[in-house]
């Protein structure tokens, strides 16, 4: 089964923006079928439809909703639209292309978990996005949808957009949090985990942009019809995001456990000419590397990418063919951590910085015997000793990176110069 | 001494009375308040906001410094932040962005040329990985695909623009 267009079925028609073009597709047709459902029932229906999040951590969206407490206490529902994990751009898209599909999953899911106030948090580069958003959610307001006893149900929504300032780490659930609460986003010790204590301290719930918007196929179609597409464990379609080394880089929905290479190969048109591949990143820049081997038969599905001891992620492949070098790739990673780290725990202030200045240090022939080792010493000794996961995030690419292409990086230490022939490697005018 | 416009001092009154909590309204108003102010945070911008906002001005000054899109520096009339993360330096964003500083006259990074038009940073991840090499001018929308004589001209046709 090649590409498929299940979430992404009319994002070629420009008037799919509007309210009037949604409604034209059978827009807001689910959420009035779901105003009329039980609230048990839509999040049974979630939870046997198998939708796991999309953001990246992949976490069975129904099993999310049913942590929340039954404490009688306000409860808040939050789109994280803070899409920056490096590779990632598929939810700029489904914004871009189909706002009222995301606003339509956040109201049917708002209702299912109870929830009657509701932000999209975006981040704050993505000016174009939140303009076509604010502009949907003012017409899902006059409309009707959002706004007091919605469709005569008796349920109250009231949606609102807010905008970040540029922080990666504000995807993070807890940092989202703290920056929507008006302070730095740093993220919050869990437990007690956002389902529990959230935003203001009450019961939220942080889900994806892709995640939300496939809540509606999920009442259209049903658990079953939904899981027409996908694996046991890895259920319905997937938006991936691709770049680097392809002819044809893009978003591109795939059933889950569609193969990489039939991705890389026909999506993407392959390879540049006469060029072989590398490596694969296959779920952003966190997600361990693949070698070509690995990527063979690598399938894109949670399961696979775990054996591989990778993860999916969010879906985000960036593909490098052999001209690459890895030790200058990897420098681009570690300032990227480095620069993004909240600065909170120790562990992560600290060693992100080391890892760039040692990876930087060898790119720019001051390598020395020993760096690589010291690399993999301060990888392991970072993860897992965190408030999240941005340690973790900053470890993966630089043990995989290192383990698998040793060799590129002890060529570089030795003779000060990269083992790939013909890599330009980037000397700053400024560093 | 820097003052919000009357416009500016509504929005900002009407952001607060937008979210659970005023503080929620500081980024909108360090937006609003760096737009007024030529395009970045000065140490009176954060004051202002301050009594204007009736929250203490460390709190604003520890949003303002947190957060990329806040320019703690005064910037030039465009503000060219070309990604260099990952997919975008395989791209050659790197490459892209000396070519861009020396035709715009910026020996520096964060740097304002003389005729006081550009000012570049290089930013991480921007979301558009498929569409590099790309960049962002000020909060406009994304300038995509960019290769050198695109790059080149783009610095021309600003400055042809801005009448210099």
């Amino acid at each position: 089964m090649a590409e498929v267009k299940y979430l992404t079925e009319h994002y070629d028609k420009p008037e799919y923006r509007t309210l009037e073009g949604y409604k034209k597709y059978g827009g807001y047709e689910q959420l009035a079928r779901a105003l009329k459902m039980e609230r048990q029932k839509i999040i049974d229906e979630v939870k046997a439809s198998g939708l796991r999040g999309r953001g990246g951590a992949g976490f069975p969206t129904g099993v999310k909703w049913g942590f929340l407490p039954n404490n009688g206490e306000p409860r808040y529902l939050l789109c994280n639209a803070d899409e920056s994990e490096p590779g990632t751009f598929k939810d700029r898209l489904m914004m871009e292309r189909a706002p009222h599909q995301l606003i339509e999953g956040m109201i049917i899911s708002a209702y299912a978990i109870g929830a009657h106030k509701a932000y999209i948090y975006i981040r704050g580069e993505y000016t174009g996005p939140a303009a076509i958003l604010e502009q949907a959610i003012r017409e899902a307001r006059e409309a009707g949808y959002i706004g007091k006893n919605i469709l005569g149900s008796g349920f109250d929504l009231d949606l609102d957009l807010f905008i970040g300032a540029g922080a990666y780490i504000c995807g993070e659930e807890t940092g989202l949090i703290s920056s929507l609460e008006g302070t730095k986003g740093q993220p919050k010790l869990k437990p007690p985990f956002p389902a529990v204590q959230g935003y203001l301290r009450k019961p939220t719930i942080v889900n994806n942009v892709e995640t939300l918007a496939s809540v509606v196929n999920i009442i259209r179609d049903g658990a079953e019809g939904y899981r027409k597409y996908g694996t046991e464990k890895s259920a319905g379609t997937k938006l991936f995001s691709v770049s680097g080394d392809v002819q044809k880089p893009g978003t591109y929905e795939v059933p889950l456990g569609y193969k990489l290479m039939d991705l890389i190969n026909n999506e993407c048109g392959g390879l540049k000419p006469g060029r072989k591949l590398k490596a694969v990143i296959p779920g952003g820049s966190s997600a361990p590397v693949l070698t070509a081997a690995e990527c063979e038969n690598a399938t894109l599905d949670y399961e696979c990418m775990q054996q591989l001891g990778s993860m999916l992620g969010s879906g985000a492949v960036i593909v490098m063919d052999d001209s690459r070098c890895m030790v200058d790739i990897l420098s681009t990673i570690t300032h990227f951590y480095h620069h993004e780290s909240c600065g909170q725990c120790t562990p992560c202030r600290e060693g992100t910085g080391w890892m760039e200045k040692i990876v930087h240090g060898i790119v720019h022939g001051e390598g020395k015997p020993g760096d690589i080792d010291l690399l993999l010493k301060i990888a392991n000794n970072i993860k897992g000793r965190t408030i999240c996961a941005l340690a973790d995030a900053a470890a993966f690419p630089v043990i995989s990176f290192v383990t698998k292409f040793r060799d590129e990086f002890e060529y570089f230490i030795k003779e000060k110069r990269s083992k790939v022939k013909g890599t330009k490697i980037y000397a700053p005018m400024h560093h | 001494m820097f003052k919000l416009s009357e416009e500016g001092l509504n929005y900002v009154k009407s952001e607060m009375a937008r979210y659970e909590q005023k503080q929620s309204a500081i980024i909108r108003a360090l937006y609003r308040a760096q737009d007024e102010n030529g395009g970045w945070v000065s140490p009176e911008v954060i004051q202002h906001l301050s009594e204007v906002m009736d929250i203490p001005a460390s709190h604003i000054e520890e949003v303002a410094t947190f957060y990329t899109m806040f320019n703690k520096q005064p910037v030039g009339k465009y503000h060219i932040q070309v990604c260099c993360t990952l997919s975008c330096a395989m791209a050659g964003g790197r490459e892209l962005t000396d070519l861009m500083m020396k035709e715009a006259g910026c020996s520096k990074l964060g740097e304002t040329s003389p005729d006081g038009l550009f000012t570049f940073s290089k930013v991480e991840c921007l979301g558009s990985c498929g569409t590099a090499p790309m960049l962002q001018i000020n909060r406009e929308p994304y300038i995509e695909n960019l290769d050198e004589q695109k790059a080149i001209q783009l610095i021309r046709d600003l400055r042809a623009k801005a009448g210099k």
